[in-house]
């Protein structure tokens, strides 16, 4: 017993339990992630790295590519910054009001995470098209949805639509009314209450929302391909990219592009969580 | 005189205590409208000219655009691959929520968090890392192919594309529900003398079932209605890798809009048959699923 060396003793890995089971299940799942996601994921980074520095940055750089990831980045934060805004307005609206209908809204919210995606493409793309029921409405306005970027922006709100919501929404449903009574009593207007009591408590949760659907929309493919109308340099975005340079057999092409895009968004997602902590630190708890 | 003057008073005091928590009547019809017209631009519409465009010309059309054979292969192409990936990942989910849950241990909210990282990979990501992997130009890619096995531009691929972006789904569903549930149950089940697997077919699965049953079906949908993971690894090949969601791009490339969204109805009803279940669950056993539970 002696010789039990701390890597053999069940104290130093975990905590003592009478339930069985930990070594096979946890092993189980780590052989399945290793060789389902991390491998593969590591072989992408590790194929990217025989590029070399100097090889990799000419691949990024390339005028075309930056344009792709400058336009996945840049609709995909109007998109959630869109969703942010809506995403609290339904999530309120769903909450605090009673109306015919509400529960059917309240499930419809899920539809863009259980619609095929190539589904969505197809449909806003047909709806907002020139001489869609929508598109129709707009072109005399001199307004182009379908087949511009203005229309990838429209996918994405439709994809990331239910992060927004869906994170909000619990918070809202347990935010203490006395808070705001007390706010009242106080003397704050309506506006004073929803700027500085029931904004600052939906704000973590507003964050994450933003973020889940940041990088949901910088990845999507099946619903921006068919609205976006692909054009080169104009709305042609990152995952559209990557697939043209497959189809060239340019696989080193479709890595570095690939590993751009993980790196901006690990970075940016990153970023994100750093703000949260210090939100929090800022308003002294969690 | 006075009297009076208290009357109003008191009324405006009733008025502002409810305008304190609430909106005005009018700021709440505006926020209800602004909600449903948002919805009606961005659900309701697409999913109406889905339908209209499916049924343009009448039901002899979409009929016969589903019972092509083309688009039946893709139809069991879909259901075989889920069959597949689904319950490998419900396996591994149940797997990894036992330990996460159950047991304290270091790393485990690494763990935890990489579960969930092929959320924030993109799907064409998801695709590329195994054709970089299982290619003909990769040395693993050629020991497949001197054996005659296709992995790549074939099913195998199409599955693992479609474990991939389907992994965290059963997981992330299961883990917050046995934190919640704790280990108290199992350890009274073990000290009367029910073996490890007695006491999680009898004790933990009728625990889980309902939040297990709610990942599976979220997991499915995901594993039907994939996209664009599964395009990069397919090949596109007609009646052989094509999925449904593929099989409607193809048509819809084609300029046979009639037929894409025929085809395009059927994942819709998918996604209203997810949609109904989800709603049934969240409604009929809300409080057996876990209250925690993260996007």
């Amino acid at each position: 017993m002696t010789t039990l060396s701390p890597a053999n003793s069940p104290s130093w890995f975990r905590e003592p339990s009478i339930l069985p089971g930990f070594g096979i299940t946890l092993g189980l799942a780590l052989a399945y992630l290793g060789m389902i996601v991390l491998v593969p994921l590591a072989v992408l980074f590790f194929h990217s790295a025989g590029l070399g520095w100097a090889g990799f940055w000419d691949l990024v750089t390339e005028e075309r590519t930056l344009g792709a990831l400058r336009l996945s980045f840049a609709t995909a934060f109007i998109a959630a910054a869109i969703n942010g805004v809506m995403g609290v307005l339904l999530a309120w609206v769903l909450v605090r009001y009673r109306f015919p209908g509400r529960r059917l809204i309240d499930a419809a919210i899920d539809l863009p995470f259980a619609l095929p995606t190539a589904v969505a493409g197809i449909a806003l793309t047909t709806l907002y098209a020139p001489n869609g029921w929508i598109g129709r409405l707009l072109e005399p306005l001199g307004l182009k949805v379908a087949y511009t970027p203005l229309g990838i922006v429209v996918a994405l709100v439709f994809i990331g639509l239910p992060f927004v919501v869906r994170t909000v929404q619990p918070v809202l449903e347990e935010l203490d009314r006395e808070l705001e009574e007390a706010a009242a009593t106080l003397g704050a207007s309506r506006w004073q209450t929803i700027g500085r009591v029931i904004l600052p408590t939906v704000l973590p949760a507003l964050l994450t929302g933003f973020a889940l659907a940041l990088a949901r929309g910088v990845g999507e493919y099946g619903s921006v391909i068919f609205i976006a109308g692909n054009i080169p340099y104009v709305s042609e975005i990152a995952p559209l990219l990557i697939v043209i340079r497959l189809e060239e057999f340019d696989y080193q092409g479709a890595t570095a592009v690939a590993v751009a895009m993980l790196l901006i968004s690990f970075a940016l997602l990153l970023f994100i969580n750093l703000l949260q902590a210090w939100n929090r630190r800022r308003h002294g708890h969690g | 005189m006075a009297e009076a003057t208290l009357v109003i008073l008191e009324k405006a005091a009733v008025r502002q205590a409810a305008s304190a928590t609430g909106e005005r009547r009018g700021v709440r019809v505006l926020l209800i409208a602004t909600a449903i017209v948002f919805l009606a631009l961005l659900l309701f519409l697409p999913l109406a000219v889905v339908f209209a465009e499916a049924l343009r010309h009448g039901w002899g059309e979409f009929l016969a655009a589903l019972g092509e054979p083309d688009a039946l292969a893709a139809v069991r192409l879909t259901l075989l691959v889920a069959a597949i990936a689904v319950p490998l990942n419900t396996l591994f989910g149940v797997a990894v929520a036992w330990a996460v849950a159950k047991f304290e241990f270091r790393g485990k909210s690494l763990l935890v968090s990489l579960i969930d990282l092929p959320f924030s990979v993109s799907p064409v990501i998801s695709g590329l890392i195994y054709v970089i992997l299982f290619g003909t130009h990769s040395v693993i890619g050629q020991w497949f192919a001197g054996r005659g096995i296709e992995i790549v531009f074939a099913v195998p691929g199409i599955v693992l594309a479609t474990i991939f972006v389907t992994v965290p789904f059963v997981a992330r569903e299961l883990i917050p529900l046995m934190q919640e549930q704790g280990t108290k149950e199992e350890e009274a089940a073990l000290s009367l003398g029910a073996s490890g697997w007695q006491t999680f077919r009898h004790v933990t699965l009728p625990n889980i079932r309902w939040g297990l049953l709610y990942g599976v079906l979220l997991c499915n949908a995901r594993a039907m209605g994939e996209f664009g993971a599964v395009s990069v690894v397919s090949g596109h090949i007609r009646g052989l890798t094509n999925t449904v969601p593929l099989h409607v791009e193809i048509l819809y490339n084609e300029y046979n809009f009639v037929a894409a969204f025929a085809v395009a109805c059927l994942l819709a009803l998918l996604a209203f048959l997810t949609l109904g279940l989800k709603s049934l669950l969240e409604w009929r056993h809300g409080a057996e699923l876990a209250a925690s539970r993260r996007l």
